[in-house]
């Protein structure tokens, strides 16, 4: 057994903000409350069916990496209220920078399974277009979209629009200097710019009391930027949390820093073997803060969730995870040639002529022309 | 003699390391409980303590930086970067600081890190997981380069290079890293061929065949393929990548007139340019052909399902054998 991490941050803390408690009653937080007034049962209803689906997509996706049909997966339980809660709080123009595991993030924004996959799969880097759904590219070097987001934040001012954009980042992520530069730079430039820090406690195998010693949120205000920190597995209050930072983008309010507070259940990736550095009791812990459960809870306590809706939800989910089984599946690999794709936006000599002899290459091994190899590759 | 993987053998380098020197430090992510992603440090951290074996913040311009600290300070930190494509958030305190403060104090200070990479492909991983930025360390003054490509070599040079004043930057090839071969752990450091040697890993005498790293071994199955047909490839494993043995590739290309360099990296400034320009101004009589490169494309490293065909094997290190030999092969009729 190991020793329980030494962390500041494995229980629950003072100061998080909440309007569903763990075991699904309502909570009061006068700050949150007046950011969701609107939200009803319906609405309700609908965010439960978002974290249902994704946590369905996240099981199915496991699975098709046990089954050697993805090259790894990086798993989202556990962080199903954050990603919903937060995602559901922007509107369309908005812009979102994630990190590789915003997976329900991308799926909620529009994001094709096939496409989502095709990055896990090694079939292409990305798989969408950032323009069509106003998400970038999935990041994989901590921290690095931070600077991006605020970058993009500041030329939504210099355009004069009023939207924002929002970096998700982890709790790990926040030790990067690309992060502070980018907090730095926010607050100078008063960049309508949301940073959503998921704190899933573990960054690898390091917990997140190595990366700081006070809570994430309060570093923010040292840099003059108003921070919140939220019970990130409760999907109202991320969602009032993440009004309450776009509502101050959006009126030149300048920039926010949100810490939803949650908890990897899975492995950091399908490669990572977490009972080399966790203890079951902090697992089991959290176990009990069920995001999805919780809301679930909260429903029935209303009366709002019968058997019937129960069952719709499911059938959802099983259609999403029998379209995301195919769409993996069937997936062609990429042509050879592709390699040499969008390098240059127009033609590079040094890599026409290596592009000129790989194809010359391949003719030689399959005996086919290098006319009709082309030809294949530009259909 | 013990039969242990790569990364078994720089585990013991590193124990060994720790063992012989109480000022050699590790530093990296993940690197202590977990033991490394790819499990090199395993164990480490339980037998020296976390103060010898540092589980550090996710920030790599601090861990190369602040062990320039350590080392103002007398100690001999040995960094590891969890994965190639992360070392550019470090790159600026190792081009900018670690190789010039040795010049800069005028001999003053000394900068004794091994700065450990895994790097190059071939192992199905996402974007930045499968660079090969060791052109970028060569170019830099300053600094040493190794990289291994055999368990002995890998506790062998280790040593070597945390014995090192200089600042060394030593390439584990990731892809090699549960290559098993026979190690001697009881090896006389004094007595083990220098850290800058290269070294004839298969003789030949048609063709000398240069690389180091990931690719030694699809070079010695290259060797193995050709000499059924006919033809005597040289392979040479570089071990160090600055500086560059050229002893002994001048004088295997004087005895096959030919050669052939191949990496994993691009070609545009790539090692294999460097070695062709040298060898050539060194042997210009002796060459029979063009040298030749095979090397990886210039191209932002492809999705895991592309990487063959970015990644030279077997196939493409022969057919630079007969382009050098002037055999049929896929540029035959091509000027140029
Ligand atoms: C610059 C950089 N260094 C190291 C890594 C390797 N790495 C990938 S994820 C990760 C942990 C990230 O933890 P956190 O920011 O908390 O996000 P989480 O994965 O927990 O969502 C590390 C060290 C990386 N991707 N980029």
């Amino acid at each position: 057994m190991l020793e329980e991490t030494a962390s500041p941050e494995t229980s629950p803390q003072p100061g998080i903000h909440q309007l569903i408690g763990a075991d699904g009653t309502s909570v009061v937080d006068e700050l949150l409350a007046p950011f969701v007034t609107d939200v009803d049962d319906d609405q309700l209803l609908e965010l439960l069916s978002d974290m249902v689906v994704i946590r369905r997509i996240d099981a199915e996706a496991t699975a098709l990496q046990r089954q050697g049909q993805l090259a790894l997966w990086p798993p989202m339980l556990g962080q199903e209220a954050a990603q919903i809660g937060s995602v559901r709080a922007l509107e369309d123009d908005d812009f979102i920078f994630p990190t590789y595991r915003e997976n329900g993030v991308a799926y909620c924004r529009g994001a094709k399974l096939a496409g989502i996959m095709s990055t896990w799969r090694g079939s292409a880097n990305t798989g969408w277009d950032p323009y069509e759904f106003n998400m970038a590219t999935p990041q994989i070097i901590i921290g690095a979209q931070t600077l991006h987001a605020t970058g993009y934040a500041m030329g939504l001012t210099m355009d004069g629009k009023e939207s924002l954009a929002i970096a998700y980042l982890g709790d790990g992520a926040t030790s990067q200097g690309d992060v502070h530069e980018s907090m730095v730079f926010a607050a100078s430039f008063q960049a309508p710019v949301v940073f959503f820090c998921q704190n899933n406690h573990w960054a690898i195998s390091e917990p997140v009391g190595l990366q700081s010693h006070v809570p994430l949120a309060g570093r923010a205000p040292g840099y003059g930027i108003p921070s919140l920190r939220v019970d990130g597995n409760d999907v109202l209050a991320v969602l009032a949390a993440t009004r309450w930072a776009a509502t101050r983008a959006r009126s030149g309010g300048g920039p926010s820093f949100i810490e939803a507070v949650t908890y990897r259940m899975g492995a950091h990736t399908t490669a990572d073997d977490p009972t080399r550095y966790r203890g079951v009791t902090e697992l089991e812990e959290w176990r009990g803060k069920d995001p999805i459960a919780r809301l679930r809870a909260f429903l029935q306590g209303r009366g709002k969730l019968d058997a019937g809706q129960e069952a719709a939800l499911e059938a959802k989910a099983d259609a999403v995870a029998a379209e995301l089984r195919a769409g993996c599946i069937n997936m062609p690999d990429p042509a050879p040639m592709s390699i040499f794709d969008n390098v240059y936006t127009s033609g590079h000599a040094i890599l026409d002529r290596q592009r000129d002899h790989y194809e010359r290459y391949l003719a030689s091994f399959s005996g086919t022309e290098v006319d009709a190899l082309a030809e294949g590759n530009r259909s | 003699m013990t039969t242990l993987t790569l990364t078994q053998a720089i585990n013991a380098g590193l124990r060994k390391a720790m063992e012989e020197d109480p000022k050699v430090v590790l530093l990296g992510e993940d690197i202590g409980t977990l033991g490394g992603v790819f499990r090199v440090t395993d164990g480490l951290m339980k037998d020296f303590g976390s103060h010898r074996v540092i589980d550090t913040p996710l920030a790599e311009s601090a861990i190369i930086g602040t062990a320039v600290g350590l080392a103002y300070r007398g100690f001999r930190p040995v960094c590891e970067i969890q994965f190639d494509g992360f070392i550019y958030p470090g790159f600026d305190q190792i081009v900018s600081q670690v190789a010039k403060l040795h010049m800069r104090t005028h001999g003053q200070v000394r900068m004794p890190l091994t700065i450990r990479v895994p790097f190059g492909g071939g192992i199905g991983s996402p974007e930045h997981h499968s660079e090969s930025p060791e052109g970028y360390f060569v170019h830099t003054s300053g600094l040493r380069v190794i990289s291994v490509s055999n368990p002995q070599d890998a506790y062998t040079m280790l040593r070597q290079a945390i014995a090192s004043d200089d600042p060394v930057l030593f390439f584990e090839p990731k892809r090699r890293y549960h290559a098993k071969g026979e190690v001697d752990l009881e090896l006389d450091l004094s007595r083990a061929p220098a850290m800058g040697a290269a070294r004839i890993v298969a003789s030949g005498t048609d063709v000398t065949l240069v690389t180091y790293g990931p690719l030694v071994a699809t070079a010695l199955d290259a060797a193995k393929a050709a000499f059924d047909d006919g033809v005597s490839i040289e392979v040479i494993d570089l071990r160090s990548l600055s500086p560059i043995d050229y002893g002994p590739l001048e004088e295997s290309v004087r005895r096959t007139g030919r050669l052939v360099v191949t990496h994993e990296a691009g070609e545009t400034l790539g090692l294999g340019a460097e070695i062709v320009a040298a060898v050539t101004e060194r042997c210009f009589n002796y060459l029979e052909a063009a040298p030749v490169r095979v090397t990886g494309f210039d191209i932002p490293y492809p999705p895991s399902k592309l990487e063959k065909h970015h990644l030279p094997d077997l196939d493409r290190m022969l057919d630079g054998v007969d382009r050098a030999l002037g055999r049929p092969n896929s540029l035959s009729g091509l000027e140029g």
